[in-house]
């Protein structure tokens, strides 16, 4: 495959406050093993040289697994691939001269920072709301005390595989965190060590999420489409049964 | 000045119990009357700030990322030991304590070495309670698989996303601790300054990224908890926000730096495909049990792997070390591919890669067996590369720079040699030696931070005479000002070339001349060439953007000014080092059969330096090695 010339439109914005605008970039000489961002780098080197300031975004490991990447490619959360992230899209999916457009996650929760950059800080407040076993440091039984069953552990793991990218939000009509929220009340719903707080747990992280501004699902399975870890929306229907038996449990009792 | 490492009397296996005995404490009701940061949320900031949080101190945790959740740990693959025993095949802390110090090549602490050891149990157990959805057996216990340099399966794993879910776990009971109040979260915080006032450290100063202001945090300790500086490089398998700026701006301020010329390469990466790239990407060692490494027994042979017939294959790490066979240590692993590559039978586009074969795996195990266990690795290699392994049947993977065993110098309370500087983690020194074993990162990460420093860091509390400090204290005037100079110093350059021009500069000249394999003359040459490069950066950096704004240029340039500072302390330390250990590796000092020669008699002692200015040539502390416990000898693993 040759290099390609690719043209980026891409979305500037100073800050919240500002408006924002689609700006174009030419980038040449792009190489199909490089990956989404950087090609980024490179348009960021081009401006930086001419003294302008370059497109801020969120990056890290650049290994799929962070979750810092929140770019909307051409209209779709981290790109066309499936089950990937924006920093794992490679140019050979992509063909010379094509125009591509790159935008920020847009969601009432999750404010711009700059350019392409988002605060995704409403997540951490659900998990603080109570995504986590209450367990304080020392004191743990023997790790084999606690037998998980494989297929327990095996679907845990599934839904812990979530890294909090949050492009669920971006993809969804709506702005809803369902997915997310789903995926981490399901992780300790299947496990012994998650029944303590089973109730407690998905009442406060709904909660939570309502505060924050997400939007309510409305079953367009946009989120799975777009999630790079292939979480399912079988998350959300877990979570919406795990919310009305915490709820029935506290109006009718435990018992 | 002498190192003091502060490892209790007593024989080995009684002396950290001894040592929790004689420490310290704070009453519950006095903890809340302390003040702890902790710069870092990775498993051995998240842990540490969790636990503290529980004991009801008042912490502060930073972040340079825009949620704890995001921290390098993440991406760790493979697995964590620990001495569980659980496949009743020989284990035992011992075992793990003796496997550890050999990996190392016997320039660890050996106490240090026995402690983590020791409390590799407790991890499992921890981050099971918290909900850590490791692999299971069909009857619920526990899995575990085998990794390099030990003959013991005592790794415990989640999928190939095991450093994730210990993170997510630490994660998890930090963000309790932040909806308790006990932990205030500073997300998107850059710290860029230590505050020493009175002799100890007191506070740090932080660039908030966002909006580009400096904030002042005063505490009664400070725990640095910012991973390593393998970045260096430039191309190497850390994230790209991974930096030695926390750690360095330490050194600046008179914390020695340790060892800082052992690094380690890791065996299996995925090969550099062009000059843009800005990161290599580990493949999980666990790969090598299943995994065979080879290439074509002849120079030249362009065939695809699998029209190569088994008789014209050099299984070269089966060949020479057949007892270990895939499974050598790193730093053995690494060598070696670099052997054959130089010695022109390297494949690939650039023949700077080796086979890293599933045939005889699939073939045994069936393809659903080896996908369960390896999945999203092959997923992620065909991502990156276009290449299906399953019908490829074979990966191409080339070393990379991964992990550093160097880092700050601390006691066995985890102590820097300025007081109330903690240092957990990758980012302090000690328990690795001259090079990690596979899993055993996770497992000091959490050690320092669940089962180290909540002990120690209470023991200092009680002991030291802290006069109240708040920020308004001239030491934090001091601090910020150099600080606000530094950065209107890097804007006001306003050279030609950038800030990634620079560092793809420096990591040149790290990964060719203080690589895999180093040499005088070439470490002579990297030094002056190093020097050089930072005298134009300070002349000729364009940086753009304002102090008070969102700007990564901006970050990133302070990172790579410390690069290239302490690149040169990193030189030093390899050129004085002329003896071969674990991952530094000096060609004049190798065996006949070409493995690392260590000279026990000469060097045998932690490498301590002190800076002494920029542009001056740091001063040589050495802490001396004995080991009582642990039998010396050379490293074999044939």
């Amino acid at each position: 495959m040759e290099n390609m010339t690719l043209n980026l439109r891409i979305w500037r914005q100073a800050s919240d406050s500002d408006s924002g605008e689609l700006v174009d970039y030419t980038v040449r000489n792009v190489s199909p093993d490089m990956s989404f961002l950087e090609v980024l780098d490179v348009v960021n080197d081009d401006i930086v040289k001419s003294g302008n300031e370059p497109v801020a975004y969120d990056y890290d490991c650049r290994e799929g697994i962070c979750g810092s990447c929140s770019l909307v490619i051409n209209g779709v959360a981290h790109g066309p691939r499936e089950a990937t992230t924006a920093c794992q899209l490679f140019m050979r999916h992509f063909s010379d001269g094509d125009t591509i457009t790159v935008e920020p996650w847009r969601a009432k929760a999750f404010p711009v920072v700059k350019d392409l950059v988002v605060d995704r800080s409403a997540f951490d407040r659900i998990q603080a709301a109570g995504g986590y076993v209450s367990f304080d440091t020392g004191g743990a039984c023997d790790a084999n005390e606690i037998l998980v069953p494989k297929e327990a552990a095996d679907a845990a793991m599934d839904a812990a595989a979530c890294i909090g990218c949050g492009a669920c939000v971006a993809a969804c009509k709506n702005a809803s965190a369902e997915l997310f929220v789903g995926a981490k009340v399901t992780q300790f719903a299947l496990l012994p060590q998650g029944q303590g707080e089973r109730d407690r747990r998905v009442l406060a992280m709904v909660e939570q999420m309502q505060e924050e501004g997400f939007g309510p699902c409305s079953n367009e399975g946009e989120c799975q489409a777009v999630c790079p870890k292939e979480i399912s929306v079988a998350h959300i229907q877990t979570l919406h049964r795990e919310y009305t038996r915490a709820s029935m449990r506290r109006i009718f009792g435990a018992g | 000045m002498t190192l003091e490492n502060k490892v209790p009397e007593g024989p080995i296996e009684s002396k950290w119990q001894q040592h929790k005995f004689n420490m310290s404490l704070v009453a519950p009701s006095n903890r809340r009357k302390y003040d702890i940061i902790v710069v870092g949320t990775g498993l051995a900031g998240a842990s540490a700030a969790a636990s503290l949080g529980e004991m009801g101190y008042n912490v502060a945790a930073l972040t340079i990322l825009d949620s704890p959740r995001r921290a390098h740990s993440i991406a760790a693959q493979g697995g964590i030991n620990a001495a569980k025993n659980y496949k009743n095949d020989g284990d035992s802390v011992q075992r793990l304590f003796f496997d550890t110090v050999k990996g190392g090549d016997y320039r660890s602490r050996e106490a240090n070495v026995y402690r983590l050891a020791e409390v590799s149990v407790d991890i499992i157990d921890q981050c099971a309670a918290q909900g850590v959805p490791f692999a299971r057996e069909y009857g619920g216990t526990l899995a575990n698989r085998s990794f390099g340099g030990a003959q013991v399966s005592r790794t415990f794993y989640a999928r190939g996303q095991t450093g994730q879910q210990l993170l997510l776990g630490a994660y998890s009971s930090l963000m309790r601790q932040v909806d308790r109040g006990q932990v205030k979260l500073f997300s998107r915080r850059e710290m860029l300054d230590l505050v020493i006032a009175d002799g100890a450290a007191r506070g740090i100063i932080a660039r908030n990224l966002v909006t580009g202001e400096l904030e002042r945090y005063a505490a009664h300790t400070v725990l640095l908890c910012t991973g390593g500086y393998g970045n260096v490089y430039y191309l190497s398998t850390n994230a790209g926000n991974s930096n030695v700026t926390a750690a360095w701006r330490c050194a600046k301020r008179g914390a020695y730096m340790a060892n800082p010329c052992y690094v380690q390469i890791h065996p299996t990466c995925i090969p550099q495909s062009d000059e843009f790239q800005a990161k290599l990407t580990l493949m999980s060692e666990s790969l090598r049990n299943d995994g065979r490494v080879w290439v074509p027994a002849q120079k030249g042979d362009s065939r695809p792997p699998q029209q190569i017939p088994e008789s014209e294959r050099d299984y070269f790490l089966e060949r020479k070390y057949p007892s270990f066979g895939n499974l050598v240590p790193r730093d053995v692993a690494s060598r070696n591919a670099k052997a054959v590559c130089d010695d022109g039978r390297g494949v690939g586009a650039t023949g700077r890669a080796v086979y890293l074969d599933f045939s005889d795996a699939i073939e045994r195990f069936g393809a659903k067996v080896i996908a369960e266990r390896y999945g999203n690795l092959f997923q992620m290699y065909e991502r990156i590369t276009g290449t299906d392994v399953y019908t490829e049947k074979a990966m191409q993977i080339y070393p990379a720079v991964h992990y550093v065993m160097g880092g700050l110098w601390v006691d066995y309370n985890l102590m820097s040699n300025l007081p109330g500087l903690h240092v957990l983690g990758e980012a302090n020194f000690s328990d690795h030696g001259a090079n990690r074993l596979g899993a055993s990162a996770l497992m000091q990460g959490l050690a320092d931070g669940y089962f180290v420093a909540p002990y120690t860091v209470a023991d200092y509390l009680a002991n030291a005479k802290l006069d109240p400090v708040d920020t308004d204290h001239p030491a934090f005037d001091e601090a910020e000002r150099d600080t606000t100079a530094r950065v209107d110093k890097l804007l006001a350059i306003n050279g030609s070339k950038t800030v990634l021009e620079f560092h793809r500069d420096l990591g040149k000249i790290m990964w060719n001349k203080v690589g895999m394999s180093r040499t005088e003359a070439g470490l002579k040459e990297a030094l002056g060439e190093v020097r050089t490069l930072r005298d134009e950066f300070w002349r000729d950096v364009k940086v753009v953007g304002k102090a008070a704004d969102f700007n990564k240029e901006l970050e990133r340039a302070g990172r790579v000014a410390d690069f290239l500072e302490f690149a040169e302390m990193l030189i030093l330390d390899a050129l004085h080092r002329k003896e071969s250990c674990g991952g530094h590796f000096r060609e004049e000092s190798q065996t006949d059969e070409g493995e690392a020669q260590r000279d026990d008699q000469n060097y045998s002692y932690v490498a301590a330096w002190e800076f002494q200015g920029e542009g001056k040539e740091p001063t040589l502390h050495k802490e001396p090695l004995s080991f009582d416990f642990a039998q010396v000898k050379q490293r074999s693993y044939k």
